[in-house]
Parts: C-alpha cells; sequence; structure tokens
C-alpha cells in the first residue's frame, strides 16, 4: 500500500507542476465552460454554422454552441460518397469554360437576407481558385446553382450581398487582362484589371444572373462587404497591391502607406446600366443550374456580359485610402461605420459613411487612381482603433455597439466600442485566427451571445495526427464584459469566412423525402414494374428501383465491355432518412446515394469481361447486406442475350 | 494468487448468469434450467389470441372505416396506381411473401381500421401495435412509411377487397 501510494503521489505532484507551467486553454477555460456547450443527447444545438471549407472546396454545417458536425454540403468539389459532380444528374455543376473542373478554394460565405436580416432560404458560396458563385438552398442543403464570373482571377471579394440580396458580387483579386489577350506580364499596368461583378438574384427563385462588371484599375480586391441602411446603395471593397506589383508581392505590393477601400454606388451602377451607358462584350462563362423538379443539373454557356466603365459613369466609384494593405472590409449593423483592417498597420481605421458622403459633396478628393477621385483621408474617416493588436484582419459585430476584430500576428481576438473606440478586451486564440464569426455579425441584427474564431494554426491544440492537423476553431460566450472561452475544436478542410443563423430560421422547412409521385427525373421508374433494360446501340439504359431491401432488376445480362452503361436508380421509399446506396465493383466513377423518392444515374463503362456485382452502400435495413446483384458483362460482340429480372430462378444445371 | 483466482471466477459466473437471465425479460425469474427449451420469439399458439389480433384495429386516427358495397371502381383504380409504385417492391397480391406478406386474404386477416392506421401510422404501429409486432419478428423488415396520403391508404383498401374478391 505504502509502495504504490508513494509513486502516485509523485505523478500527481510532477501533473500538477507541469499544468502551471504550461501555458495552455486549460488555465484559460473557466467557469461554467463546459455546461454551456453541452447538448444533451436528443437535444438539438441553437444554431446552425455554415463554415467555408477552404481548399476542400465545400461547405461544413456544425451545431452551435456544441460544435458538432452535422454535415458536409458538395459544392465546388466532386464527392464520390454521394455522387456529386459524378453522378449524370450533377456532372454538369461543376461545368467550366475549360471543362469540368472538380475541385476548388471556397473561401467566403453569405446567407441570404431581406432588410439586413438573414431570411434563412439561400447560402452563397464563392470559388477563390475558377472564379465562380454558388447557391445552397437550405431546404434541402444542396447545392442548386453555381455561375462562372469571366474578365476574373482570384474570386476572394466574394460572394458578399446586398441587403435584399438584390445582388451578390465577385471581385478580382489576382488582376488579369479582359478577355484573352496575349501580353507581356510586364504590361500589367496598362492591360491588367480588376474587376467589381454585380449578380443580381432573383428575388423568387434565387436564380443568379452577371447584371454588370465594373472594370477598374489593375489592383487586387481583397473582401468587401454591401452597406445597411443608410449606406444601402453601397458595396465597399478593399485592396491591397495599388502599387500594381507583377512579380515579389510580398515586397513590391507593401510599398505604398495606404492602398484604399473602393466605395461602389450599385444603386448609380445599375442606373447607368438601364441607360446604356454600359458596354456589352464578348466573354464566355459557364452557367450551371440544378432543376429541382426533373432533379437535373444543366449547364448553359452564356456569351456575353455588360461592362461598366467608371469613365463613362462619373459619381459611380470613389477610392478611401485605408492603411497597409487591408483586408477585411465590414460595416457595423447600423450602416455608419467601415472598418477596414490592415494587415500590417498598427490602428484599426473606421471610415463614416456620413462624412463620406459629405466629402463627395464638398468635392474634399485627393487626386485619383487612374481616373478614380480619391477622398481624403481623414475627410472620410471617424476615428482610429488604436494599438489594438498585430495584424487585424476581420472584423464582426455584436447588438451592444461592439466591435470584434481578429489579430492574427498576436494571436487574438480584440473587443472594442464602436462609440469611442476604446478597446475593451482580449482574448487570447490557439493559433492564428483568421477569420471569425458572430451569427448575423454581418447583417442588421447580430447575436450578441456567441463568437467562433477560425484558426489557421493548429499545433498542440489536439492528439497529434502527423504533419497534417485539422485546422481548430474556438467558441467564445460574448453575453457578459469579458469573452470567455467555451469550447476548442476540430474542423474540416481550412476554414475561412463563416455564417451561423438561428436553427428556428430553417429547421422546420427541411425537405424530408421526395414525393415519388412528382419525381420528374426523365429516367425516372415508377414502380418495379416498369423496371427495365433498354439497349440502343452501344448505350444501355438501366432503370432500377431500390427499396428496402432489393434492388430491381438484380440480375442482368447480355451487356458488352465497352457499353455505356447508365444505371438510373429510383428510390422508392417515401420515408425520411432512407437513402440507399448504389455502387458497382471496379467502376471508376463513384457510388451513389440515392434520397427517398429521387432518381439518380451512374455511369459505367466496363472495360473487361465478367461479372459485376452491384450493391447497396448505405446500411438500409436488417437485410441491407442483400441488397445486391449481378451485372454479367460478356466479350464484346459476342451473343449474350439480353436478360434481366428480379427473383427468377432457373434450373440451370444443364447450363455451362 | 489465489485470492485473485477466485475473483476472476466470481466475476466470470456472475457475467454467465448476468447473460442467462437477460435472454428474456419475462423469462428472468424462470429456472435457467428450462432456459433452453423456452424461446421468447416464438409466440406459443393461442387461438384467442390470434383472434385478438384479427379484430384488433391498431394504433392511429382511424376507429370507423365505412365500407362500399359494391366496391368503388374509382378507387380501385387508384389504389392500384398507389400499390404499384409505392407497395408492389415488397408486396405480393397473391399469398407468397415477398419482403412483407401477399396481400390475399389480408382483408380476412385484419380490420379494415387496422390496415389504413398501419399504413398511414406506420412507425407507432411497428413500435406498439402486437400485430404489426409480430408480423416484424417474422420479416425482419421494418415496413417502410411509405407517407400514403388518408386518401391513397383508403384506396389501397379498395384494392386489396377486390384482391381479396370482395364485393
Amino acid at each position: 500500500m505504502k509502495r504504490i501510494f508513494l509513486p502516485l503521489c509523485l505523478v500527481a505532484s510532477v501533473a500538477f507542476v507541469q499544468s502551471c507551467k504550461m501555458k495552455n486553454t486549460t488555465s484559460a477555460v473557466k467557469g461554467d465552460a463546459d455546461s454551456k456547450v453541452y447538448v444533451a443527447p436528443g437535444k438539438y444545438d441553437e444554431y446552425y454554422n455554415f463554415v467555408s471549407g477552404g481548399f476542400n472546396g465545400q461547405v461544413s454545417v456544425y451545431g452551435l454552441p456544441s460544435g458538432r458536425l452535422l454535415k458536409l454540403i458538395p459544392v465546388f468539389a466532386v464527392f464520390p460518397e454521394n455522387g456529386y459532380g459524378y453522378s449524370e444528374e450533377t456532372k454538369a455543376m461543376l461545368n467550366t469554360t475549360n471543362g469540368q473542373i472538380p475541385w476548388d478554394d471556397q473561401h467566403h460565405l453569405d446567407l441570404s437576407q431581406t432588410n439586413g436580416e438573414q431570411d434563412g432560404r439561400w447560402l452563397f458560396a464563392n470559388a477563390n481558385n475558377t472564379p465562380r458563385i454558388a447557391r445552397i438552398d437550405l431546404k434541402t442543403f444542396k447545392t442548386v446553382e453555381i455561375l462562372q464570373i469571366p474578365n476574373s482571377a482570384g474570386n476572394h471579394s466574394s460572394p458578399f450581398i446586398t441587403e435584399n440580396t438584390e445582388y451578390v458580387v465577385a471581385g478580382t483579386r489576382f488582376s488579369v487582362p479582359l478577355g484573352a489577350e496575349d501580353v507581356p506580364i510586364s504590361s500589367f499596368k496598362q492591360n491588367f484589371h480588376s474587376t467589381a461583378s454585380f449578380i443580381s438574384v432573383d428575388k423568387n427563385s434565387g436564380n443568379m444572373s452577371i447584371a454588370f462588371q465594373i472594370v477598374l484599375p489593375g489592383m487586387n480586391l481583397d473582401l468587401s462587404h454591401g452597406g445597411k441602411g443608410p449606406s444601402h446603395d453601397w458595396f465597399f471593397f478593399s485592396s491591397y497591391n495599388t502599387e500594381q506589383a507583377y512579380t515579389l508581392l510580398e515586397v513590391n505590393a507593401s510599398q505604398k502607406d495606404k492602398d484604399y477601400i473602393v466605395a461602389v454606388n450599385w444603386k448609380k451602377a445599375e442606373e447607368y446600366a438601364k441607360a446604356g451607358k454600359g458596354k456589352k462584350v464578348p466573354a464566355d462563362y459557364a452557367h450551371n443550374t440544378y432543376d429541382e423538379g426533373k432533379q437535373t443539373a444543366t449547364s448553359v454557356i452564356e456569351h456575353d456580359v455588360l461592362l461598366l466603365d467608371p469613365k463613362d459613369c462619373p459619381d459611380m466609384i470613389y477610392m478611401i485610402p485605408c492603411p497597409k494593405s487591408p483586408h477585411g472590409c465590414d460595416i457595423d449593423p447600423s450602416g455608419e461605420y467601415i472598418v477596414g483592417s490592415g494587415k500590417l498597420a498598427a490602428l484599426i481605421p473606421v471610415f463614416s459613411f456620413s462624412k463620406i458622403i459629405k466629402a463627395i459633396g464638398s468635392k474634399q478628393f485627393e487626386g485619383d487612381f487612374q481616373g478614380i477621385p480619391i477622398i481624403k483621408y481623414e475627410a472620410a474617416l471617424y476615428g482610429e482603433v488604436q494599438k489594438p493588436g498585430l495584424g487585424p484582419l476581420h472584423t464582426e459585430f455584436d447588438d451592444k455597439g461592439n466591435a470584434y476584430t481578429s489579430m492574427f500576428l498576436s494571436s487574438e481576438v480584440v473587443k472594442w466600442s464602436l462609440k469611442d473606440l476604446k478597446v475593451l478586451d482580449r482574448a487570447p486564440t490557439y493559433y492564428s485566427v483568421g477569420h471569425l464569426m458572430i451569427p448575423g455579425g454581418d447583417t442588421r441584427k447580430p447575436s450578441g451571445k456567441y463568437l467562433v474564431a477560425y484558426n489557421k494554426i493548429t499545433k498542440d491544440r489536439f492528439l497529434p495526427t502527423g504533419p497534417e492537423l485539422a485546422q481548430s476553431a474556438q467558441l467564445y460566450d460574448i453575453s457578459g464584459d469579458k469573452m470567455q472561452l467555451l469550447l476548442d475544436y476540430p474542423t474540416i478542410g481550412e476554414p475561412h469566412y463563416a455564417q451561423a443563423c438561428l436553427a428556428s430560421l430553417i429547421q422546420d422547412k427541411q425537405v424530408k423525402y421526395y414525393d415519388i409521385n412528382k419525381n420528374g427525373n426523365e429516367f425516372v421508374t415508377m414502380g418495379e414494374k416498369k423496371a427495365n433494360v433498354v439497349r440502343k446501340g452501344n448505350r444501355v439504359d438501366v432503370y432500377m428501383t431500390a427499396i428496402r431491401s432489393h434492388l430491381v432488376p438484380d440480375n442482368i445480362e447480355g451487356v458488352f465491355v465497352g457499353d455505356d452503361i447508365y444505371f438510373h436508380v429510383t428510390n422508392l421509399e417515401q420515408d425520411w432518412d432512407i437513402p440507399h446506396g448504389f455502387a458497382i465493383k471496379n467502376n471508376p466513377n463513384a457510388e451513389l446515394l440515392i434520397m427517398p423518392g429521387e432518381t439518380v444515374t451512374l455511369k459505367f463503362t466496363p472495360q473487361k469481361q465478367g461479372i459485376y456485382p452491384f450493391y447497396c452502400t448505405d446500411f438500409c435495413s436488417a437485410l441491407h447486406q442483400e441488397m445486391s446483384g449481378y451485372l454479367r458483362v460478356s466479350p464484346k460482340g459476342s451473343n449474350t442475350p439480353l436478360k434481366f429480372g428480379t427473383g427468377e430462378t432457373a434450373d440451370t444445371s444443364a447450363q455451362k | 494468487m489465489k485470492q485473485v483466482h477466485l475473483l476472476a471466477s466470481i466475476v466470470i459466473t456472475s457475467l454467465l448468469i448476468y447473460s442467462c437471465g437477460s435472454g428474456s425479460d419475462s423469462g428472468s425469474q424462470s429456472s435457467s434450467g428450462n432456459a433452453a427449451g423456452d424461446s421468447s420469439m416464438v409466440a406459443p399458439k393461442d387461438k384467442t389470441a390470434d383472434q385478438a389480433l384479427t379484430d384488433a384495429k391498431g394504433k392511429g386516427k382511424f376507429t370507423e372505416v365505412k365500407l362500399t358495397h359494391p366496391l368503388d371502381k374509382a378507387m380501385l383504380a387508384k389504389g392500384k396506381a398507389v400499390y404499384d409504385v409505392k407497395c408492389s417492391a415488397c408486396h405480393k397480391v397473391t399469398g407468397e411473401k415477398l419482403v412483407g406478406p401477399g396481400w390475399k386474404g389480408v382483408t380476412d386477416r385484419r380490420k379494415p381500421e387496422w390496415i389504413m392506421n398501419f399504413v398511414t401510422n406506420t412507425d407507432e404501429m411497428i413500435d406498439k401495435d402486437p400485430a404489426a409486432q409480430a408480423m416484424l419478428e417474422q420479416c425482419m423488415v421494418r415496413m417502410p412509411n411509405q407517407h400514403l396520403s388518408d386518401e391513397e391508404a383508403r384506396d389501397v383498401l379498395e384494392f386489396m377487397r377486390d384482391n381479396d374478391g370482395k364485393n
């Protein structure tokens, strides 16, 4: 007993000593943090949290405050587990003028709004690499539209919206020549442009269409946000590299003391576009839409776009000097304050919308940037937050007149007052915070309850998993004077911006299954009686049904090497959460998940003869393991007759 | 060493006892020697119990279904269409069991109310109704809730009645 007790004491004291020395969150988490994030079994989270996936090209959905992952929505990346981007119905979603691009770099999200408040209808997502904007339907959590953006590269300052979702914007991070001109890179100043695209969103259907593109000087548009209330008609983009460097930007784009916030009066732009001040130019881009009735996506290549040149459109654009390569460009809930965050600045400038309007009226300009008037810094400035921390990136707002800015270099969230620009509180993050998010924090009606910090560096936060680690997120309670760290959790991909809304806004609108009688898929099989296999040349259409726990037909013969076989699988179930999977041995394509009442098509072109089992990949019932069948692929030119069925057995003792 | 050995035996023994005893809730009081011959999975043949299942109306909103004589031709046709899309994958119109039981004679085995409750209130019926639970033990697949409307359920009932030669 004594002997055991002694080592125990040693262990305990060593642990104690170590915990005192280490600076980790164990010391940072205080009080009742655990009870604030505990969502009991069977209970729901208070918020849906939509998080960009960065390099995974997807959007993930978490519950808050628990931090539980609820879903991964494939958007710009193929998703073999459910067939997105592989099935005949969804292939077209990823079509571009450069063919199918099955991946992207997804940075920012914005939830649709009405009167500056979240309305729970759609979620917009940007693709940074191959400029695209996607719209996700929040009734099905499916990507239903993807629009390519021509005359752009690095679609970073996107997909932010105006207060009534009139427009969603795209902006060019990497200036490029318009069209496909072959020019020397060194002709950047003359030939390269950035563009700010305004994409109209249909009030009812949500369908997007490029209304106009504003042609801007060559520079890097970084982030943006729409005005609110009094600034409703305006959109604000941050910019860097107004030095117009095209090599070693790290040094050459950090020369000037100030870059600009680009203030765009989109209402004016809209008028100019209507008045015929724009120029229609040829520009090819893909517009992909998923028809929920037909359960099928189509891709249309559009051929022109309307360009607005600021030279022809006076009083449409102004430049506001902003210190040191601004990144975040965030508007407070009242619409009066515009917060620019200079990545390399030791302060945060806050601009006043009413002062900007006054300065424009009294022409308080200090020259122009390639023809665009530059408003005097002091004339636009409301004030500066002094010594906020190092490396300010992004700002969100609460419902009490406070702003929260992420500090990348000093790894902290800094809370400050919009009223007097005084720093009120600091909370460390682990580590190197990028974006942060308050539910509704970029709308007129923010919630003042939680803040999530999305960190770029994880290091020792979780059990190590080799050289590559999950990105860490941290949840803070911001309801009191001091921010309280509640929870640390790993995320998927690389989260950049995120959105969150009250669960009650969308949870009751969820589609639970598709009414089989309204299934408009061209290849639906309405009941097993209609199951069929039809050959036309070397195309074979298999009209297949799935229900617990069999497929019809489950024996198919008379197809040959090199045939294009289309398996149109209709899930006959009419119950929530009973998808069926479909997979074929050696199919290089993908597998499918077919939701109840839905039809999805998987193409298979067998390269070798043989017997190919196929089966359901989503455990659906006690007899799921039995839910399978065989496809016989005969050599090309053989005369195996077409034969298919389910449940028919033959006396085959004589058969070879 | 001896003590440890003893303890282990006790643990193992009690585990054994526990697993024997938990085989059936109602049988836990009976002597373990009898366990092998007493399987709770097989219901005792009891004619009054069978009759009770046949007379049951099930759980759901249908307490009184008015039958039409002669059969309603329009309902019958609609019922057939519903059957083709939502039911035929698992139920034959003969007595042969496919995934679920064949439909021949179903209107004799079950009350019209039971049928309509089962079709429209599937999950609660499977969880609570003795006849539905007995069927689950035989078929080993929960009948999918195919979300038939009340009207569709009634149409299907007419189709079943026709299939059973009722008029």
